[in-house]
């Protein structure tokens, strides 16, 4: 016949962040290295070859920092006025930053002067971004025009007027050396084609467009202004796939993991948020104690780097996989036992029939089914039990009251046993969905020890705890049910044309409880 | 076919099984079960019931074999008859009129020519037990008046007398003795417990006594648990017993094994105990059986026992106590909450059945489909807990969800509350959870209801409770990037005045939900959830509220506690109240039932039935089911019960007498589902199938071995020939017809949908006047198709 069905134990809902496969994984970073800089940190980029050295810009300098380093291992402080966006490029030998001033400089890593000066910006260059090929750069400026410099001539090819606001980001592609795209002020992104003297595509965000970012495919454009982050296929003409309002405060700042299967945005509300490219869901989110400015991610993921307003550079390093050392494990039987009729092939004629699956049954369950109630209860009175699991305790408690067999179990118990149990109620009493259950068994429990109070001082004491809880709770109780009344008495003044009611949220069960006690 | 026939009432299930011990044929094929008025007759390898022996006019109180003929069958009932039967064919041989109500009955091979029967005679509590001398006569009915007494003063259970020892005595128990009577010294000897005035005795009435079958030795069981075994009672003062205790409550039955090395117990506990060598360490269990244990049987054979339980189960047990076959009627719960309702699915009637269980029980078939575990939770049988019970369940989305709810209440401050959503996984064809709602109101549940229009492709639930609120719950996406899931989740909060909500009801096309509450009956939007009119009136509290359907759409109706129909309109906010008894109702069929009717329901039919009569059109298209209090289905059918039980019984006597052949399988299902289509009509034919088998071209042709057969092509046209002789005749007369019937068949499925939708709605409208008289035609059309259609489909099967 049916077997044993084993206690069914409640589960609640899981308080706080649900624990995913994402949360794990970005989680599992070590306390950020904070590092002072001289001003807001505008823009961070790694280097994409080893050893993944970043480049840090704020204020007036360009730091590059080793991947562990604390303090730069080389600054370039060149510059006259504020420096904008320093970035790498492709081979890691180069860095193009430019200035307040109007200037786009070039500089050799292993150098100290600028290798190449671009003149040509009337304004304060926000954007600078090697093309594809290496031997261009691309530079965005607040004169609203866009231009493409030839690095070994280090003249300008091209100008690009379309922008009618300050142009403050933008994007070379990966794939063609010809493509790049730039976000300006005006609300619009533009991406233009180097063998056209015009842009090819022109996306209306909505707000002023602060980052924009190219998948590596190039098919898919990212774009963040305002509180949006906007998704765009290219290879649609430009048409809008998703728009993102995750964020309280204009979003800053995107980037993508190193696999390409989550997005990262930063934002002034002081958030980085992690969705997901597939479903374009926030998955996971971190907070910082300023708002962000600029965000970067080392290869694989290794380090996140985030500058904010303030000045302060937060570093945050991967923890390095922790090598369990493996314990030495309990001899196991040879392969061969495991194996043994395993790979037995079915004859034409026979029937294969599987050994019936043991059903594996909790060591509480066991004792239940024995109807060993005491041992049972014991059992999930284990401090290992009653901290990690208090739902299972419970659980528990409930199914010897249903099997009517609770004061059975919680009787004839000496002191330390008692004061287990007692202890278990002081920690978990006040929680509102263990509440009925347990004030059961406190019942239960004050019944059957009332006679032989006095002979313990431990449990005199955890008697007196638990009323003192009880006591305190019950005052907690009434203020709300004060407020609660208030409340009522100014949405009654409210008129209301529809007779929908408002939610109650006494709960009663502490009220009867005092009865107990007194 | 059908003719004007007068309607009445025909029980189509959950009488008791359990009511006396199950009896096992000399050869342990088969199970004898009382049941009502009828003795059932079970196979015990396929469950299956073979025969339904009825002919009795009360209930059938006793079943034994005879002991010289293992083919015949005594029963015994409270109509003052004992019937001699042959189960094997399920013909009544003899009918022995004794004239007063029987109790019980025993039979012992020592006794030839009489059978022993408890009666009482003359004060209500004293019962005696008799011998009858059933006289030697051809004809069938026969008086059998010459009673000769044996024991006084006994109990009327038969599970208190037994005969030992090949019938060399009688023993009997009652309260706080056991009283044996020798037949050869005629004396009796009486053993007396201490009684209930010590305390420490104070449960030591007898509840149960057992022979054994070859030594002088009586087990007696208790009802503190204990099991006592008696030894040289044939003299009243060195008589001694052993005492087996392993039960802790009542000791239900004991029955000896056949041989006598064991003694088989059982009680509240659900567990059967056998004990070996009559010792208490030598015990072997065979536990959690479901319900308690009210009888045990064991074959004369030797290798079965059975164990029939409280739930109206019977168990076949194998010799090595591994359970081999359950046969299992309409489960009897103490209450039935949740009602009857219909699965939409399966047709089935759904109602409360093993504890904590909602039962799937076959109307068609009269035998459960399955118990689906809604507590799912270890079940402990034992008095005075407080057990979760099962109080409400709806059946929504054509039966794609499943909403109950379980409570459990201590103390009045103390509910626990419980709301399980299941949905239907069409790949393994059951009910699985979906979500788990803990205290989805502070107070009892008073009604669930779905919402099953069509334009609502979200599914909507709606509970009441007494907590004055109701609640609207929708299934909700909870799936994330991580995994794919659906949810419900509450929507909407609604309550009127703090009135207790009692009923809800969505109406047909989902746009207006009804919720009563008490007195008043409030109408919301179901697109809203706005309030749009509220209906007073003074006729008492609501206890049923219904939407009409159909052409009646617009008018709600509801029914209060003082016995009046209240009826609104909703186009004009009008009331009508009438009393059931008043505007001429459609049928009144008084003195339907000895008890009192709790529940009743509505069953679409398969085909329907096409009565002109006016009186009979509700019974068109449904069928209606009522529980009365003792738990039996009932319902109202024009044809006789013999009629309605003819094909499965027909069916199985032709599986009997066939040797069980590979070709058996593919032969016999085939016959099977002819048989279903062929009706009495065509019996004739019927019998006449196998004949063709025995054509001799045919034998000839299969049981020559292949190498020396004439080549097949020379073979066929005279193999052919052979097959068409006997039928020539009518082959050419039905030819013609074929294409028609082709049609016939296609107008026929697509007429059947139509009448699909129509039949639920009738359920509640039966006064659809024109409507149903404008398909009468055509199902009369449709009828006659069928008549047609079936006139050859054994030709099809050739």
């Amino acid at each position: 016949m049916a077997g044993y069905k084993p206690v069914a134990i409640q589960t609640y809902p899981v308080l706080g962040e649900k624990i995913t496969q994402d949360t794990l994984y970005w989680n599992n970073y070590k306390t950020p290295v904070q590092i002072k800089e001289f001003g807001a940190v505008s823009k961070v980029d790694f280097s994409p070859q080893p050893p993944y050295n970043y480049a840090v810009t704020a204020s007036s300098r360009i730091h590059i920092y080793g991947r562990y380093s604390q303090e730069p291992i080389k600054t370039f402080s060149r510059f006259k006025d504020t420096a904008y966006c320093a970035t790498f490029r492709q081979d890691g030998r180069l860095l193009v930053a430019g200035s307040e001033d109007g200037g786009v400089q070039l500089f050799d890593i292993t150098g100290r002067a600028p290798l190449r000066h671009f003149e040509g910006h009337t304004k304060a260059v926000h954007t600078v971004d090697f093309t594809a090929d290496k031997y261009h750069v691309v530079s965005g400026a607040d004169d609203y025009t866009v231009k493409l410099w030839d690095i070994p001539n280090s003249k300008e090819i091209l100008t690009f007027k379309e922008h009618s606001d300050y142009v403050r980001c933008g994007c070379a592609s990966k794939l063609n050396p010809d493509l790049f795209v730039t976000g300006s002020y005006d609300h619009t992104l533009k991406m233009f084609d180097a063998r056209t003297n015009k842009s090819v595509i022109s996306v209306e965000h909505g707000q002023p467009v602060e980052s924009v970012l190219l998948f590596p495919s190039g098919g898919l454009l990212v774009s963040a202004g305002g509180r949006y982050v906007k998704i765009w296929d290219v290879l649609k003409g430009g048409q809008l796939l998703v728009s993102l309002k995750n964020h309280h405060k204009t979003v800053t700042c995107l980037y993508l993991s190193s696999s390409g299967q989550r997005l990262l945005s930063g934002s002034l509300d002081r958030k980085v948020k992690i969705y997901s490219t597939t479903s374009y869901k926030v998955v996971h989110s971190f907070d910082y104690a300023a708002s962000i400015l600029s965000l970067a991610l080392a290869h694989e993921d290794e380090t996140i780097v985030v500058g904010m307003t303030n000045g302060i550079l937060s570093v945050k390093h991967r923890k390095s996989e922790a090598k369990k050392d493996s314990l030495p494990r309990r001899r196991r039987p040879a392969y061969r036992t495991f194996i043994k009729g395993k790979n037995y092939m079915k004859q034409r004629d026979d029937i294969l029939i599987n050994r019936p699956s043991k059903k594996h049954l909790e060591l509480y369950d066991r004792d239940l089914k024995n109807f060993r109630v005491s041992k049972a209860l014991d059992r999930v009175l284990e401090p290992s039990c009653t901290i990690k699991t208090p739902e299972i305790t419970v659980s528990i408690i409930k199914e010897l009251n249903r099997r009517g067999v609770l004061a059975n179990a919680l009787a004839g118990r000496d002191e330390k046993e008692i004061s287990r149990v007692l202890n278990f109620l002081i920690r978990n009493l006040s929680q509102p969905r263990f509440a009925p259950v347990l004030i059961n068994a406190a019942e239960i429990i004050i019944d059957i020890y009332l006679p032989v109070i006095g002979q313990s001082p431990v449990v005199d004491k955890k008697f007196l705890l638990l009323q003192g809880l009880v006591e305190k709770e019950i005052d907690y109780q009434r203020e709300l049910l004060e407020t609660l009344g208030m409340m009522d008495m100014l949405f009654a003044t409210m008129t209301r044309k529809e007779s929908t009611s408002v939610w109650q949220h006494a709960s009663d069960g502490f009220l009867e409880n005092k009865k107990v006690e007194s | 076919m059908v003719e004007e026939e007068s309607v009445r009432v025909v029980r189509c299930g959950g009488s008791e099984l359990n009511f006396r011990r199950a009896v096992f044929s000399a050869d342990s094929k088969y199970i004898f079960c009382v049941s009502g008025d009828f003795v059932k007759v079970h196979s015990t390898a396929t469950e299956e019931c073979v025969h339904i022996l009825q002919g009795h006019r009360n209930l059938v109180t006793g079943i034994q074999l005879n002991p010289n003929n293992h083919l015949q069958l005594y029963s015994c009932s409270f109509d003052g008859t004992v019937k001699l039967w042959d189960y094997v064919d399920g013909i009544l041989i003899k009918t022995f009129v004794v004239g007063l109500k029987l109790h019980a009955l025993f039979t012992l091979p020592s006794a030839e020519d009489s059978v022993f029967v408890i009666i009482n005679k003359e004060k209500p509590d004293v019962f005696q037990l008799v011998s009858v001398k059933l006289p030697k006569s051809s004809s069938q009915e026969i008086e059998a008046k010459e009673l000769s007494f044996v024991l006084d003063y006994i109990n009327q259970s038969p599970k208190c007398i037994a005969f030992g020892n090949e019938g060399e005595y009688v023993a009997a128990v009652r309260d706080f003795y056991l009283s044996v009577y020798f037949f050869k010294k005629k004396t009796t000897s009486r053993f007396t417990l201490s009684s209930s005035r010590n305390k420490k005795h104070a449960k030591n009435n007898f509840t149960c006594v057992a022979c054994h079958p070859k030594e002088d030795c009586i087990a007696t069981g208790h009802k503190d648990g204990k099991i006592r075994l008696w030894r040289n009672f044939d003299d009243d003062k060195k008589y001694t017993y052993t005492c087996l205790h392993w039960h802790h409550d009542m000791v239900m039955d004991l029955a000896f094994s056949v041989t006598g090395t064991s003694l088989l117990s059982g009680g509240r506990e659900s567990v059967l105990v056998e004990w070996r060598d009559a010792t208490e360490k030598n015990k072997e269990f065979l536990p959690r059986l479901g319900a308690t244990i009210e009888h045990i049987s064991v074959s004369p054979a030797g290798d079965l026992f059975c164990t029939s339980h409280s739930d109206n189960k019977i168990i076949v047990i194998h010799r090595n106590l591994e359970a081999s076959a359950v046969i299992q009627g309409l489960v009897k719960d103490s209450n039935i909450f949740t009602g009857l309702m219909v699965d939409p699915r399966t047709k089935a009637l759904v109602l409360n059945g093993k504890p904590g269980h909602l039962q799937f029980y076959s109307l068609q078939h009269d035998k459960q489909l399955y118990n689906l575990d809604i507590i799912q939770q270890e079940y402990i049988n034992d008095y005075g807990l407080i057990q979760i019970e099962l109080t409400k369940a709806a059946f929504g989305c054509y039966g794609n969800w499943l909403a109950t709810v379980e409570q459990r209440q201590e103390k009045e401050t103390e509910l626990e509350l419980q709301m399980k959503l299941w949905m239907y996984n069409k790949k393994t064809q059951g009910f699985v959870l979906n979500t788990k709602v803990n205290m989805p109101h502070e107070d009892h549940i008073t009604a669930l209801c779905f919402c099953n229009a069509e334009k609502f492709e979200n599914p909507t639930l709606v509970t009441s409770s007494k907590d004055g609120h109701f609640k609207v719950w929708i299934l909700t996406d909870d799936s994330d990037i991580y995994k794919k899931a659906v949810g419900w989740t509450c929507d909407f909060v609604g309550s009127y005045h703090k009135y207790q909500a009692t009923n809800c009801c969505f109406s047909e096309d989902g746009s207006l939900l009804a919720v009563s509450f008490e007195e008043i009956v409030t109408i919301w939007d179901s697109e809203t959830w706005e309030l749009k009119c509220t209906f007073c009136q003074r006729a008492g509290k609501i206890r049923h509220l219904c939407f009409g359907r159909l052409t009646c759409s617009k008018y709600l109706l509801g029914a209060t506690e003082n016995g009046i129909l209240c009826c609104w309109n909703l186009l004009s906010c009008a009331l009508f109240v009438f009393k059931p008894s008043e505007p001429r109702p459609l049928y009144i069929q008084k003195n339907i039932s000895r008890e009192e009717v709790q529940w009743g329901v509505f069953v679409p039919r398969d085909v329907p039935e096409s009565f002109t009569s006016e009186a009979y059109q509700w019974l068109n298209r449904s069928q209606f089911y009522f529980l009365t209090k003792s738990q039996s289905l009932l319902t109202f059918s024009t044809k006789s019960p013999e009629e309605k039980l003819t094909p499965t019984s027909k069916q199985l006597l032709a599986e009997e007498s066939l040797p069980t052949t590979p070709f058996y399988f593919i032969l016999g299902k085939h016959r099977e589902q002819q048989d279903e289509k062929i009706n009495e009509a065509f019996e004739s034919e019927l019998v006449q199938l196998p004949l063709t088998e025995n054509i001799p071209a045919i034998s000839e042709l299969l049981h020559t071995p292949a190498h020396v057969l004439p080549s097949a092509s020379f073979l066929c046209s005279k193999f052919v020939s052979s097959l068409l002789l006997s039928k020539e005749t009518k082959s050419g007369e039905e030819i013609p017809e074929d294409v028609d019937m082709e049609e016939g068949k296609e107008s026929d499925d697509s007429d059947e949908e139509n009448d699909f939708t129509e039949k639920i709605q009738d359920t509640n409208n039966t006064d659809l006047g024109e409507d149903l008289l404008h398909q009468l035609s055509k199902s009369e059309e449709k009828e006659l198709r069928k008549f047609r259609k079936v006139d050859y489909s054994w030709i099809t099967v050739l």
